[in-house]
């Protein structure tokens, strides 16, 4: 694997109140790696935020150590932590622009302190919010902005001192569907162009989907899960990620369908109910054509859900079969061993003599 | 013209130097201890919302006795202050009447309120604008006048137009007690030599001073708010 750019080491964070305790973050172990997206998805008071805020300081740590691009920010003075967080890009889901200040002066803001004379300002100000497409509105208060333009401009001011990470709190979660789109689009853009790793907080499933490369699922404090995107999806090992997948995905829908006794899965005697779940990057095959070719079946797909993720295929289809018992049960062992996942939903088979 | 004043404002109209040096030592009580509330007041406000629970530099140790001794000298009403206060003036300005005495007093019973009313429009700032400030990388001394003094300035002119206020009627207060201006002179004629031409005629001036602080406070509130 290639040199993590943030690593958490058994990290620790609890908050103490007068009337109670919260362990926000219980012993996380994480390694992010340089240029990659990396989605951190939980339910609301899951521990993201802390954890994330850990990373440029704004949480201390009750103990554990994190490490971002070699250095250990755990371990820094306040004076040396200033200097540090230049290097790492935050973003709200609440902008938390400067009203006072258009859009040039709120990017102009975060270059304070870096040494550059005012032509260099303007320039590079400039630069970002073009950048960003907001040339046409860098004169605009907040006010005068919409949700996305707003944020656009707290992604300029995050990227004004060529940072090397950017931390995205939620940053379409007050977005409407179009417009996060346009966000993620962005954040894939500076990834990719500008080589920043990103880090996304998220409690959205599809953000994950749409540009993560790792993602780690978070529940009451502690990631239950972490790995590729594709392969999460693909294999999800815990029933909040198997919830968050199904939140993506109208597969489940089935089970609704039967419960309701609705006509569209009714059986006929000699037919399955199935769903049929790719696993692996390489279903290209026309694997259901072919089954009912060599196995003198018939498959009636009710519906189906496929998407791309990390540019391969991946979903699945609820599909009705019918034909002879072992015919069946041979084209599902079939289906199997090419690597898909075989749910059998409702079973109408019937032994080949009652159907003789 | 003349005679129509000479009528209608028998005393004041034989009194008119005496009228104009009163409201000019009105304005410079509230210049002068207003200069000083309002430095004395930012600072106490900023230092208060810096190191109170949540603030970037939370310190009880400094917070707590501050916020008390605000909390006293609220509490304490201010003519009864004044009396108070009297053998600290001598000490400051080596008067204890005129302007110059009532200065120490005006600004000692102001200042708390001030104080107050300015950690109020701080408090106002989005906690997040701060967190924002800090991931940026700015220190102290840049979040304080980059984003609370800047940030906050609609909020502060509410507060300062209300302080100013509060001020110009302390100020009549004072000169019942023989610092002088327009309430000194109001007492002096109006009330207790029963020309109420006089009483009238102050009262209309200060109001008009009230108005003039208003439209000054909402003109800078409204410049400054986008
Ligand atoms: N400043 C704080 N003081 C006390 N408890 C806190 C504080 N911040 C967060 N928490 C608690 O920590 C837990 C995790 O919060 P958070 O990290 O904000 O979750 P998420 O971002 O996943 O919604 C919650 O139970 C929350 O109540
Ligand atoms: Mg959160």
């Amino acid at each position: 694997m290639s040199q993590p750019i943030i690593e958490f080491k058994n990290l620790n964070k609890t908050f103490r109140t007068k009337s109670h305790i919260a362990e926000a973050v219980k012993n996380v172990s994480l390694r992010i790696r340089k240029g990659e997206i990396y989605g951190i998805i939980g339910f609301s008071g899951a521990g993201k935020s802390t954890l994330v805020r850990c990373i440029n300081m704004l949480e201390k740590p009750t103990s554990g150590s994190v490490i971002v691009d070699g250095v250990e920010v755990t371990a820094l003075s306040e004076k040396e932590l200033r200097k540090e967080r230049k290097k790492i890009g935050m973003i709200f889901q609440q902008f938390h622009l400067m009203p006072s200040r258009t859009a040039f002066d709120n990017v102009a803001l975060a270059l304070h302190g870096l040494g550059l004379s005012g032509q260099q300002i303007r320039e590079k100000v400039e630069k970002l919010l073009t950048y960003v497409g907001l040339e046409e509105r860098m004169h605009a208060y907040p006010s005068q902005l919409s949700g996305g333009q707003k944020q656009r401009v707290a992604i300029a001011r995050a990227l004004a001192a060529d940072p090397k990470v950017l931390l995205c709190d939620e940053a379409t979660s007050a977005l409407d569907p179009q417009t996060t789109r346009s966000i993620l689009e962005l954040l894939q853009r500076l990834n990719r162009e500008l080589g920043i790793t990103v880090v996304v907080i998220t409690h959205e499933m599809q953000v994950i989907k749409r540009i993560c490369d790792h993602v780690a699922v978070m529940e009451n404090g502690e990631v239950v899960e972490e790995g590729e995107v594709f392969s999460i999806f693909a294999d999800p090992k815990q029933k909040i990620t198997r919830d968050f997948i199904n939140t993506t995905s109208n597969l489940s829908e089935v089970y609704g369908l039967v419960e309701r006794e609705d006509p569209l899965v009714s059986l006929s005697p000699g037919e399955v109910l199935a769903m049929l779940r790719f696993q692996k990057a390489s279903v290209s095959e026309p694997l259901i054509s072919s089954v009912s070719k060599q196995f003198d079946v018939v498959c009636n797909i009710l519906y189906g859900d496929l998407d791309l993720i990390q540019g391969a295929p991946l979903g699945g289809t609820v599909v009705i079969i019918s034909g002879k018992q072992n015919k069946v049960t041979e084209s599902l062992r079939y289906l199997e061993e090419k690597g898909i996942l075989v749910e059998v939903i409702k079973d109408a088979r019937v032994s080949d003599q009652s159907i003789a | 013209m003349q005679e129509f004043l000479t009528k209608v404002l028998p005393n004041l109209s034989v009194r008119v130097p005496e009228f104009q040096k009163s409201i000019v030592d009105t304005l410079k009580m509230l210049g002068l201890s207003g200069s000083f509330v309002f430095l004395f007041g930012i600072l106490l406000g900023v230092v208060l919302i810096l190191t109170k629970k949540g603030g970037i530099l939370e310190n009880d140790i400094l917070f707590q006795p501050i916020d008390k001794v605000i909390n006293v000298f609220r509490s304490i009403p201010f003519v009864i202050l004044i009396s108070l206060l009297l053998p600290l003036t001598r000490v400051l300005v080596h008067t204890s009447i005129g302007v110059k005495g009532a200065i120490v007093p005006l600004v000692i019973g102001t200042v708390p309120f001030f104080a107050r009313q300015v950690e109020a429009a701080l408090s106002e700032i989005d906690q997040g604008m701060i967190e924002a400030a800090k991931a940026m990388g700015m220190g102290t001394a840049a979040i304080i006048f980059k984003i609370y003094l800047r940030e906050g300035v609609p909020a502060l002119a509410r507060a300062t137009t209300i302080t100013a206020i509060n001020l110009l009627g302390l100020t009549a207060m004072a000169g019942a007690v023989g610092a002088g201006g327009l309430g000194d002179f109001a007492i002096r004629y109006g009330h207790n030599r029963y020309m109420t031409d006089i009483t009238w005629v102050t009262t209309i001036v200060l109001i008009l001073f009230v108005c003039l602080i208003q439209l000054v406070g909402s003109f800078v509130e409204k410049r400054s708010t986008h």
